[in-house]
């Protein structure tokens, strides 16, 4: 009877949360779904004209569009990782972020693939992927693990909502939410109760879903790379890519969580959830990851640069000539910016942690450009072409406009799931009273004993 | 006069070609006569066959079957017993560009679109600059057939590597892997793509289709009837040989080689072999070059701005020469 009571009390708590829609929420859904509206004509371009539109030729096959599909799916296996391994750790501040980092790489790992699609010719020819599969190409490699990674995380994010979803259920009177929406939460709530055996066995799967969902992340991001680094290509036939490619998703995944904590924090004014101690412990997972993503970094260019096989430093040529200054930010600012945040103990505030995460996912977002794009434009056999486009890259409009599309619809569907289940879950916070409680009580025993 | 000359004996040695490709001609009439009983003409062909026999083949047989249009499917199989290779006499190019001009015209491609590329080379600082005609090698390791997720492109028994593009989805993975930028892709639509009037066939690569990938297909369409692709029998240098491993043959339409002892006795080398990709395609190196690299700017005014990265055009520039 207790918790229901302090199930309710927070139900209404959060509840403006998912009520209402505030002018600002909707200048700003206005502003995303215009950014969107730009992107689908964009596509309507790209579909109808050709690859023409676009910036790819040749020789640069692949653009900004498969550097967003990795940059996606880097941040949805950083987001898996993170969740799964905080669900083995029972400390009591990892309720407040887990559902922000499922959520995020659910979405991530839902919008990464859509930039895949636009990198193929025949999108009518799609499903010639199922009709005349060949096992041995990387590619069916990439959708098999893709596709079982969605799933999984999908079904993850899913199980994590079901409390939740149920407390709602049960609590929809205090809820002013249009009638459908009460209905989908009965419906997906499934009849859970929180039983304590119901309440078990959904810890059980859960759990083994956690523990999967990592293998996954961690086999779909290496096939991912193996996408670069199986060919011959230099500067991407490189045996450390696969875990280069993990430990940079980890980077900028740890990077998206913290500015989305910034952000949810200050839009759902959640200071009494997400505290000072989450950006100060997320800002050392990025502190290790910025450690491990510039060693990973160094290497691989130091060992180009000191063997100095005539096609590696062709490619180092270009990266120090032509990409200057993205090398000097992608590689350098985008690395020791972030550690020296977070060394310098009077610069670990919020505001600054925040900054260094920006700070990181943009460099890392270019270092994923500095590995596509100049490679292509240097093969082994020299580009002699007259057309200058078909010698350098440049994204034209479209690519941006469907790149920030993504980001947008991004930002777009979290804004739905948040005004659909708390940002914070409710069932966390009774549990970890109830531990508490139970703790204190069995103190209390073990001392009068 | 040295051009009526020229032309004469290429003429011959097309039917030369014509006979060493007699065994496909021979099987496929017999695959043919089975199915449409042709009436013999009573004219009779004798020809030599790869190992030394002389065989009469009636005239009707001969070239009829490579008429017909070869489709996706059929283009699956290679042609029997061959194996077919190129070996490029870079001593001889010039970059007359005739190679290129008969291909883009044969394939449909735009003035800048080019199967065959032709590259200015230079090794190292100390050697001399060549021109380096550079086709698909037909690999025997392919990497982008490798690599192709619906089967699209594919390796045949007779080493060519052909794409279907009624199968390719367009997602460029083979363009990526392979190491000598052999492929391109349709970017955009053009007309003659929809052309009705051709049928299909990736022997021929036309029409083509708009976001699917093309490259040098060797010209099997070509083959069948005996005759040299495109490139070799455009070039007024003779610099592309082209023929049969198995028979151990290759021929410029003018001069036909043995092709063991060419490559042999010419130090024949394939493009960046430590890769591990097997190509098909030998170069002789460029040694005692018959014609001045300038030549080679002569009729290509592009020529100045195309290959602007190499050391020498610039030194040409400033001497005038071009």
């Amino acid at each position: 009877m207790d918790t229901n009571i302090r199930k309710k009390a927070l139900v209404e708590e959060f509840a403006p949360m998912l009520e209402k829609y505030s002018k600002l929420t909707k200048i700003w859904m206005g502003v995303l779904i215009a950014i969107i509206l730009v992107g689908l004509y964009a596509f309507v371009l790209q579909v109808t004209k050709g690859h023409i539109v676009t910036g790819m030729r040749d020789n640069v096959v692949w653009g900004i569009y498969i550097i967003n599909f990795i940059f996606f799916v880097g941040i949805s296996y950083s987001g898996a990782f993170i969740s799964g391994i905080l669900h083995f750790y029972k400390t009591p501040w990892k309720n407040s972020v887990s559902r922000i980092v499922e959520i995020i790489t659910v979405l991530s790992m839902l919008i990464g693939p859509v930039f895949i699609l636009l990198c193929i010719g025949r999108l009518d020819r799609l499903h010639y992927l199922f009709i005349y599969p060949r096992i041995q190409s990387p590619i069916t490699w990439d959708i098999i693990a893709v596709m079982t990674d969605l799933f999984a995380c999908f079904l993850y994010l899913y199980l994590t909502f079901i409390p939740d979803l149920a407390i709602l259920r049960d609590h929809s009177d205090r809820l002013n939410v249009p009638n459908w929406q009460k209905k989908v939460y009965k419906f997906l709530a499934i009849g859970y109760q929180d039983s304590p055996s119901q309440r078990e066995r959904l810890h059980k799967i859960t759990r083994t879903m956690s523990s999967l969902v990592i293998i996954m992340a961690i086999v779909a991001y290496s096939v991912l790379a193996w996408i670069f680094s199986l060919t011959l290509q230099p500067g991407w036939n490189s045996t450390i890519f696969a875990p280069y490619f993990i430990v940079a998703g980890l980077y900028s995944g740890v990077g998206i969580i913290i500015i989305s904590l910034f952000v949810i924090r200050k839009y759902f004014k959640l200071d009494a959830y997400i505290i000072k101690k989450h950006f100060d412990v997320a800002g050392i997972i990025l502190l290790i990851m910025a450690l491990l993503y510039g060693y990973f970094t160094f290497t691989d260019y130091f060992s180009k640069w000191f063997s100095s096989k005539a096609d590696d430093t062709k490619l180092l040529d270009v990266l120090f000539t032509r990409y200057f200054w993205a090398f000097i930010f992608a590689n350098y600012i985008g690395i020791l910016i972030p550690i020296a945040i977070m060394l310098i103990k009077r610069l670990r505030t919020i505001k600054w942690i925040t900054f260094a995460a920006v700070i990181a996912v943009l460099g890392l977002w270019l270092n994923r450009y500095l590995i596509v794009v100049p490679s292509l434009e240097t093969p082994y056999i020299p580009i002699q072409d007259v057309r200058p486009e078909f010698v350098h890259y440049t994204a034209t409009w479209v690519e941006y406009a469907l790149s920030f599309t993504g980001v947008a619809a991004f930002m777009l569907f979290f804004t739905f799931l948040a005004k659909f289940v708390p940002v914070i879950p409710i069932s966390g916070i009774i549990e970890h009273e109830e531990m508490k409680a139970f703790q204190k009580k069995s103190k209390k025993v073990t001392k009068e004993s | 006069m040295e051009n009526t000359n020229n032309n004469n004996s290429r003429r011959k040695f097309l039917k030369l070609g014509l006979i060493s490709g007699v065994s496909v001609a021979a099987s496929a009439t017999l695959a043919s006569c089975s199915s449409d009983e042709k009436l013999e003409s009573g004219e009779k062909m004798r020809l030599l066959t790869p190992d030394g026999k002389i065989v009469e083949v009636d005239a009707v047989h001969l070239n009829k079957y490579p008429e017909a249009i070869i489709t996706p499917k059929e283009s699956r199989e290679g042609i029997p017993n061959k194996k077919f290779v190129m070996v490029i006499d870079l001593a001889k190019c010039s970059n007359a560009r005739a190679c290129v001009e008969n291909c883009q015209k044969a394939h449909d491609l735009d003035p800048h679109q080019e199967f065959l590329k032709i590259q200015l080379i230079q090794n190292n600082e100390n050697t001399e600059p060549y021109w380096f005609p550079k086709p698909c090698y037909h690999c025997d390791e392919p990497p982008c057939v490798t690599v192709c997720p619906t089967g699209a492109t594919y390796k045949r028994d007779d080493s060519i590597v052909l794409i279907d593009n009624n199968r390719c989805i367009g997602c460029k993975f083979c363009v990526t892997s392979c190491p000598y930028s052999a492929r391109q892709f349709n970017w955009g639509h053009k007309a003659s793509f929809d052309r009705k009037d051709i049928p299909y066939s990736p022997e021929t690569s036309v029409p083509g289709a708009e976001g699917t990938v093309i490259k040098c297909d060797f010209c099997p369409d070509l083959l069948r009837q005996g005759e040299l692709p495109h490139c070799a029998k455009a070039c007024p240098n003779g610099v592309i040989y082209f023929g049969d491993k198995n028979e151990d043959i290759v021929t410029n339409g003018v001069d036909t080689y043995q092709f063991s002892k060419l490559i042999n006795d010419r130090g024949g080398y394939r493009h960046m072999e430590s890769l591990g990709t097997k190509p098909n395609v030998y170069y002789l190196p460029p040694v005692e070059k018959e014609y001045p690299l300038e030549r080679g700017f002569e009729d290509y005014p592009e020529g100045k701005e195309r290959y602007k990265d190499v050391p020498i055009v610039n030194k040409l520039k400033d001497q005038g020469k071009i």
